[in-house]
């Protein structure tokens, strides 16, 4: 009854209901912080309001420098995922249509893959000169296994009816990777690819909390250290439309790319 | 490449030797004798059906035919020409899913002759013929998971015949469809089969089905499969859906199902794909 009733109500009653809750968020945000509330564990003393996050939001996007941190930024994810795309589709396939590469990549890659991205940050300042490659390289090694495993997950998964069916037709092994292998992993590999863009701007962030001169993670961490707390919340906003935005490119992808499907990418 | 059907009704092509055949499937202490000692040959156009219980070898022997399964013993031709791998004249059609589900029908119909290089207005064009033949004119665009099962067989077979093949070997094909369906696409599949005639493997465990379509029909005893009986059918054509209320049809109905339900016959068996175990 319930679930009937649900489901035929009107849809702008709904986005009412969606837009509501957003505002009841920041109704709350807003009291937390004038009152300067505090629960002994947790307080909002040093918690800015809403209007003065909204103020040096207004601030930074007329400054020059916005466009500097966010270019940097998005560099840094565009080179470091950009690469975790190409060779972990590389390697996806290559492990998950032969076994001899699976035996040959597979260990070393079954060793590194426990080790969280962000345990990476010493070692890759020690190995890269500059500090702008050991951040685009923290960044491929957060995308990277994401999109690997799922590309193996894909390709070795194919329904062999299918490649059969394909060979009965006169489809050459080359035919069969582009035209079976391919779109049907396609599923699994857009997962791995929106996986992996998740995990590439969580290491970015923390990459260059630790080792930046310049990006979105650096400007937030400036901000605590010199103590303009709005910044901070300016900056975590920015990250969250970032990482909204390339999720949304992603999903936009998987449903261009693949038709045949109804909703191609969980969420 | 246009299908010019009185070209492929004077062939005489399609003769399938099945010459002291046995296929072990399985390794090692797992491996079991899925078809033993299988010898018959098959006219052109003939169409023959195999009959057997479950888990009998038939699918087997099929894809033995089709080139994915070896022959562990004896030897597999079609005109004459050893059976080494799969090849587009020897056509097979799956009981289902096994359309490419991000092609669009046409696009699923036409990829044999794009394997053979042919250029896309000429493949659309051959394929929108036979998918018209089959009766899915105005389907071309669509994708398979919005055709109904039925359909979605036509497709296959329409996938298959595109590329004119020597044989068409089909694996229970109806076995997923409902009885009206069912009975539907036997009447499709006699219809395109005298348009296009080719000698033509139905593998079946419907004995109605194999009696409503076949020439002849080869009934194989439970694993590993022989042949116990080989009938030649004396109903002639076109078929009819009364047919299967004559008497003739129903004492060789009889007659099978004595054959099927032999006392020492066991317990049906897990079924065998014409890819191997699963």
């Amino acid at each position: 009854m319930t679930t009937t009733r649900t489901a035929v109500q009107v849809p702008w009653a709904r986005w009412l209901v969606r837009g509501f809750s957003i505002v009841a968020c920041i109704v709350l945000w807003h009291l937390a912080s004038v009152l300067h509330l505090s629960l002994g564990f947790v307080t909002f003393r040093n918690v800015p309001p809403p209007t003065e996050v909204l103020q040096s939001a207004i601030i930074l996007l007329k400054s020059p420098k916005l466009l500097a941190h966010v270019g940097s930024s998005l560099w840094r994810v565009f080179a470091g995922y950009g690469a975790a795309v190409l060779l972990g589709i590389g390697f996806g396939f290559a492990i998950g249509r032969s076994r001899a590469a699976s035996d040959l990549l597979l260990p070393p890659l079954e060793l590194l893959r426990p080790i969280p991205a962000v345990a990476w940050i010493p070692l890759s300042i020690l190995i890269f000169p500059s500090s702008e490659m050991s951040m685009i390289f923290i960044t491929f090694i957060g995308a990277l296994f994401p999109i690997i495993l799922n590309t193996v997950h894909g390709v070795a998964n194919i329904d062999r009816r299918l490649v059969a069916s394909a060979r009965s037709l006169g489809g050459t092994p080359a035919a069969i990777l582009r035209e079976i292998v391919l779109p049907g992993a396609a599923p699994s590999i857009v997962t791995g690819l929106a996986i992996g863009m998740g995990t590439s701007w969580f290491c970015l962030v923390t990459a260059e909390m630790i080792s930046g001169q310049f990006g979105i993670g650096y400007y937030t961490w400036e901000a605590y250290t010199l103590q303009n707390y709005a910044d901070i919340i300016v900056g975590m906003l920015i990250i969250g439309l970032l990482g909204m935005g390339s999720s949304w490119l992603l999903t936009t992808l998987g449903h261009y790319l693949m038709p045949w499907r109804q909703p191609a990418v969980a969420r | 490449m246009n299908i010019r059907i009185s070209d492929v009704s004077t062939r005489s092509v399609g003769r399938i030797g099945i010459e002291r055949i046995s296929i072990s499937l399985g390794d090692g202490a797992d491996a079991f004798e899925a078809v033993r000692d299988l010898d018959f040959a098959i006219a052109p156009g003939e169409l023959v059906c195999v009959l057997g219980p479950s888990g009998c070898g038939k699918s087997t022997l099929l894809g033995a035919l089709a080139g994915h399964l070896p022959v562990t013993q004896g030897r597999l031709t079609v005109d004459d020409q050893a059976v080494l791998g799969p090849s587009p004249d020897r056509g097979i059609v799956f009981q289902q899913h096994t359309l490419f589900p991000w092609k669009r029908v046409r696009d699923n119909v036409a990829f044999g002759p794009k394997m053979r290089g042919v250029g896309r207005s000429e493949r659309y064009q051959a394929a929108d013929e036979i998918l018209r033949l089959v009766g899915l004119e105005g389907f071309e665009r669509f994708y398979p998971s919005q055709l109904s099962g039925g359909m979605q067989q036509r497709v296959e077979i329409a996938r298959v015949l595109i590329n004119r093949p020597r044989v068409l070997l089909m694996d229970e094909p109806f076995g997923a469809l409902d009885a009206q369906t069912r009975s539907m696409m036997q009447e499709v599949l006699l219809d395109i089969w005298t348009r296009i005639p080719t000698t033509t493997i139905f593998v079946t465990h419907d004995i109605e089905e194999a009696l409503f379509l076949a020439d002849r029909v080869i009934v194989m005893s439970a694993r590993p499969g022989r042949v116990i009986e080989d009938i030649r059918l004396p109903f002639g054509r076109p078929r009819r859906a009364e047919l299967v209320t004559e008497p003739d049809f129903v004492r060789l109905k009889r007659r099978i199902l004595d054959l099927l339900r032999q006392p020492d016959s066991p317990e049906p068996l897990a079924r065998l794909s014409p890819l191997g175990i699963r």
